[in-house]
């Protein structure tokens, strides 16, 4: 498995995934720049958390239209895996890879350790986790609150494409459970072709015990099943 | 010729505005109880050449569409078309 890691100006997140891709899983990575226009091979594109263009305007809002988001696009049309992670989901949403859009938390900035249920293994990035697993990991977000129509939200359910929810000590996904207002304790999703992933929290800040904790390997071992099946 | 054109973005109707129901708590607590509701967005201001008035109001809406608001979120208006 070959992952790009898109650096965009105000990315803060690229070290961390190159060192869940390359440290932790001992696979191929390559660094690749906003303004190129190549993906140099890569399977799978990860869109990483930060501040893309100072998140002026709407968090990813001027990112969506860096150089390189075409070829991203044109490799997710393909069938590609593209994995946006806080404000690469922002990204993607914004460059309609992903259906919804991030609002501003219903309570301000939140940055603290969540606990995320899996809802679905048939994408790339649940692949290797059991349905209902519940995952501690941080967010850190501003705007991360998952919002669209009641009606999209509901054919969303329908097709499955909910793959990650915000839930509580009990894995029930209250309000209380809920940090920033998102529609359904929603904190992950796919697309309808299932190979373009969304997450506001950090699985990439969560590989290994020194971190707090090791719950995000599986997520990003879901990634080698799925590149290998 | 050269325009100025003023853009409004606004939260639309009916999706949570956090910054807007704080605004509103904010000058409810200042003794301002006759507020109904606040909402927080955009004002945005286009310099651009154009054809004629028509035309630049025109364009800044394709770029509304395209950049300036979230179609799934915000509504946008344009607030003024000033030729200068």
């Amino acid at each position: 498995m070959k992952v790009g890691i898109v650096q965009f100006p105000g990315s803060n997140c690229d070290e961390d995934a190159w060192f869940a891709v390359v440290d932790q899983l001992h696979e191929q990575a390559v660094m690749l720049w906003h303004k190129d226009h190549d993906l140099q091979g890569a399977d799978v594109i990860v869109l990483p958390g930060g501040f893309s263009h100072g998140d002026y305007l709407r968090a990813g809002a001027i990112a969506r239209f860096s150089p390189i988001m075409q070829q991203v696009a044109a490799h997710a049309e393909r069938g590609g895996v593209v994995i946006g992670i806080c404000n690469g989901f922002q990204i993607a949403c914004e460059a309609q890879l992903l259906p919804g859009a991030l609002l501003r938390n219903n309570v301000g900035y939140r940055s603290l350790s969540v606990t995320i249920r899996v809802e679905r293994t048939d994408s790339p990035m649940t692949a290797a986790a059991p349905i209902g697993a519940c995952l501690t990991m941080p967010i850190a977000h501003g705007e991360g609150r998952f919002t669209m129509s009641e009606a999209e939200l509901d054919r969303l359910e329908g097709d499955g494409q909910v793959l990650f929810r915000y839930v509580n000590a009990d894995g029930q996904p209250t309000p209380d459970a809920n940090p920033n207002g998102s529609m359904r304790n929603i904190a992950g999703i796919c697309n309808a072709g299932r190979n373009v992933v969304g997450l506001m929290p950090h699985p990439e800040r969560a590989m290994e015990p020194l971190l707090g904790s090791s719950d995000g390997r599986v997520l990003f071992e879901s990634l080698l099943v799925a590149a290998n099946a | 010729m050269t325009f100025r054109v003023a853009v409004h973005v606004l939260p639309r109707r009916g999706i949570l505005d956090p910054q807007g129901k704080a605004v509103c708590g904010a000058l409810h607590s200042l003794g301002f109880a006759q507020v109904a509701d606040v909402h927080v967005g955009r004002h945005i201001v286009i310099e651009t050449t154009a054809e004629s008035a028509a035309a630049a109001s025109a364009s800044v809406t394709a770029m509304c569409h395209k950049l300036l608001a979230n179609p799934v979120t915000e509504d946008f208006s344009i607030a003024s078309v000033e030729s200068t």
